[in-house]
């Protein structure tokens, strides 16, 4: 029953990486920037969520929250001072300023709390039960279901409320979306924060998980997550989803095997795969770009 | 209703309006002739606030609407069904009914979108399926109905009969009749001149950024010029 317990691992680990590889596709469809900075987001959303809960006591699921809300607001602030500038830029400066402010949040954190790792502390009891005869870890368990009520709660937003409707509209059409009076600055801003939130509560799940966080722990997961996005069809939320959880079970299957030196190559290669035999993805069209 | 006086557009370097001054008056159809690239289109993003103009003034109901944000002229009571369409192809019909009425509080809006289907049948078909796989000319149904559901003062039009089949034209130019009979005031961009002169109250005729001529819908019909340039003949 051993690949039972490897399943749930590699799923729980997918649904770190697929809330990550959300916001990146959500910035991707709505303006087209490979927003770099979002891994930096994550460690942002893992150091808040350390604070609060080391620092000041708060429980599990305040300090995700706080983590959430810090990371909204930060995503929102990187928009609105960095990428609103460059919407009508070429697309290679505004990358470039995503990865000037990946490094920017990086050394500023390095610079205020110095580069030494820091250990989670263990809020979420960690008993393991039995589940047909495997041993299921609570804390893995958790960080799934709270996972996949973040993903459905984003769906919800997405498809049932009027700001998710503009999300969509914006990210199809801009202009067309602002002949409807739809804000179109105001809807970014909201793909930012929506986007940002997931990533600062995949990094408190992260912590949780790996008990060991630092200032550089978003390059990793932020990279494999982009890959996650681009396997599931970047700009396409169920694809980021779907992406997420493949990596994250490919990942713990590879390591199962006895291969664990291959465990990041594994993401790699699947993205030169990927981008040499279907470049739209699973969930793509393979569709000529929209202009 | 609205009063343009004078306006100059620019893309970047290129000078798309020269000068140009039209009016609409409330209840009107007026219509916009004019080759391809003359600024028909330019026009009337420019009244819908996608473009901005370098000088002159827009007067809409007495208020200045120059320079205002698309979003917030959608407001003030003008909708704009774009060139080409624009549906959300990635959303369904009923929610790209539901977009157009975006700027609205109100508690019509399901019933608006239930006339919509009346005006349109075809649509209420379609109602679950994603715009992108409509034909042209129910894309060009959803367009207007979309542009409908704002409850609009003004409806800006720009080619509606494009790509269409001669019974579809002769039905979207039924259905724009409906439209102005019901209070809303239009201004609609054309290439089939014939049709649009044979239910615009007026015209102008714009040619490379200026506007040429104006008059009556049956003067311009039976202008020589006009004739040979825009009516074949
Ligand atoms: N986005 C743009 N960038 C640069 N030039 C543009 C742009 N859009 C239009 N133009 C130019 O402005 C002029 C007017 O274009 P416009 O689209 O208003 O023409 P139109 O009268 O609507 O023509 P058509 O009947 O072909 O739709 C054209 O010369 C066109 O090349
Ligand atoms: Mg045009």
């Amino acid at each position: 029953m051993e690949w039972v317990q490897q399943l749930v691992n590699g799923i729980s680990l997918g649904s770190i990486y697929a809330l990550i590889a959300l916001g990146y596709t959500m910035v991707y469809g709505i303006i087209k920037l490979i927003n770099f900075a979002h891994g930096e987001i994550f460690m942002i959303g893992a150091f808040v969520g350390f604070y609060a809960i080391s620092g000041w006591g708060l429980g599990f699921f305040p300090a995700l929250l706080l983590a959430m809300t810090v990371c909204a607001l930060f995503g929102v602030i990187i928009e609105r001072v960095a990428y609103r500038r460059l919407r009508n830029a070429t697309r290679i400066a505004a990358l470039i300023t995503a990865i000037g402010i990946s490094l920017l949040i990086q050394y500023v954190v390095i610079y205020f709390r110095g580069a030494q790792p820091e250990a989670y502390p263990n809020v979420l009891s960690n008993r393991s039960f039995d589940f047909f005869g495997a041993q299921i870890s609570s804390q893995s368990l958790m960080i799934l279901c709270t996972s996949i009520a973040l993903m459905i709660l984003l769906q919800f937003i997405v498809h049932k409320t009027k700001i998710g409707k503009a999300m969509r509209a914006v990210s199809h059409d801009m202009d067309a979306a602002r002949l409807m009076g739809i804000n179109v600055n105001t809807t970014i801003s909201a793909t930012f924060a929506i986007g940002s939130a997931l990533a600062g509560a995949a990094g408190v799940f992260f912590g949780v998980y790996y008990t060991k966080i630092e200032p550089l722990m978003g390059v990793i997961p932020g990279l494999k997550a982009f890959v996650a996005a681009v396997l599931g069809g970047i700009g396409i939320i169920p694809g980021a989803m779907v992406g997420g959880l493949l990596l994250g079970v490919v990942e713990t299957v590879v390591s199962a095997l006895g291969y664990s030196l291959w465990r990041d190559a594994a993401a790699f290669i699947i993205l030169i795969l990927i981008l040499l035999f279907k470049p739209s993805g699973i969930f793509g069209k393979n569709a000529r770009e929209k202009v | 209703m609205l009063k343009v006086d004078g306006i100059d557009v620019f893309y970047g370097n290129i000078h798309a309006l020269k000068g140009v001054s039209i009016e609409v008056l409330e209840g009107e159809i007026v219509t916009l002739i004019g080759a391809n690239g003359a600024g028909k289109s330019t026009l009337l993003k420019t009244l819908s606030g996608l473009l901005k103009p370098k000088n002159g003034s827009i007067q809409y109901e007495n208020k200045s609407i120059a320079g205002k944000a698309a979003q917030t002229i959608v407001k003030t009571g003008i909708s704009h069904v774009p060139e080409g369409r624009r549906v959300f192809a990635n959303m369904t019909v009923e929610e790209n009914l539901e977009l157009g009425a975006y700027v609205r509080k109100d508690k019509q809006i399901q019933k608006d979108i239930q006339k919509v289907y009346e005006t349109f049948p075809r649509l209420h078909e379609r109602r679950k399926q994603l715009s992108g796989t409509l034909s042209g000319g129910e894309q060009q149904m959803l367009a207007m109905g979309r542009a409908i559901m704002a409850k609009p003062k003004l409806l800006l039009l720009d080619e509606p009969s494009m790509g269409l089949a001669p019974i579809m034209v002769k039905t979207i130019f039924e259905i724009i009749e409906d439209i102005n009979k019901n209070g809303t005031t239009i201004l609609l961009v054309e290439q089939n001149a014939h049709m649009a002169l044979s239910v615009a109250k007026r015209g102008y005729v714009i040619e490379t950024g200026r506007v040429v001529l104006t008059g009556s819908a049956k003067d311009l019909q039976a202008s020589e010029e006009i004739k040979s340039a825009y009516l074949g003949g």
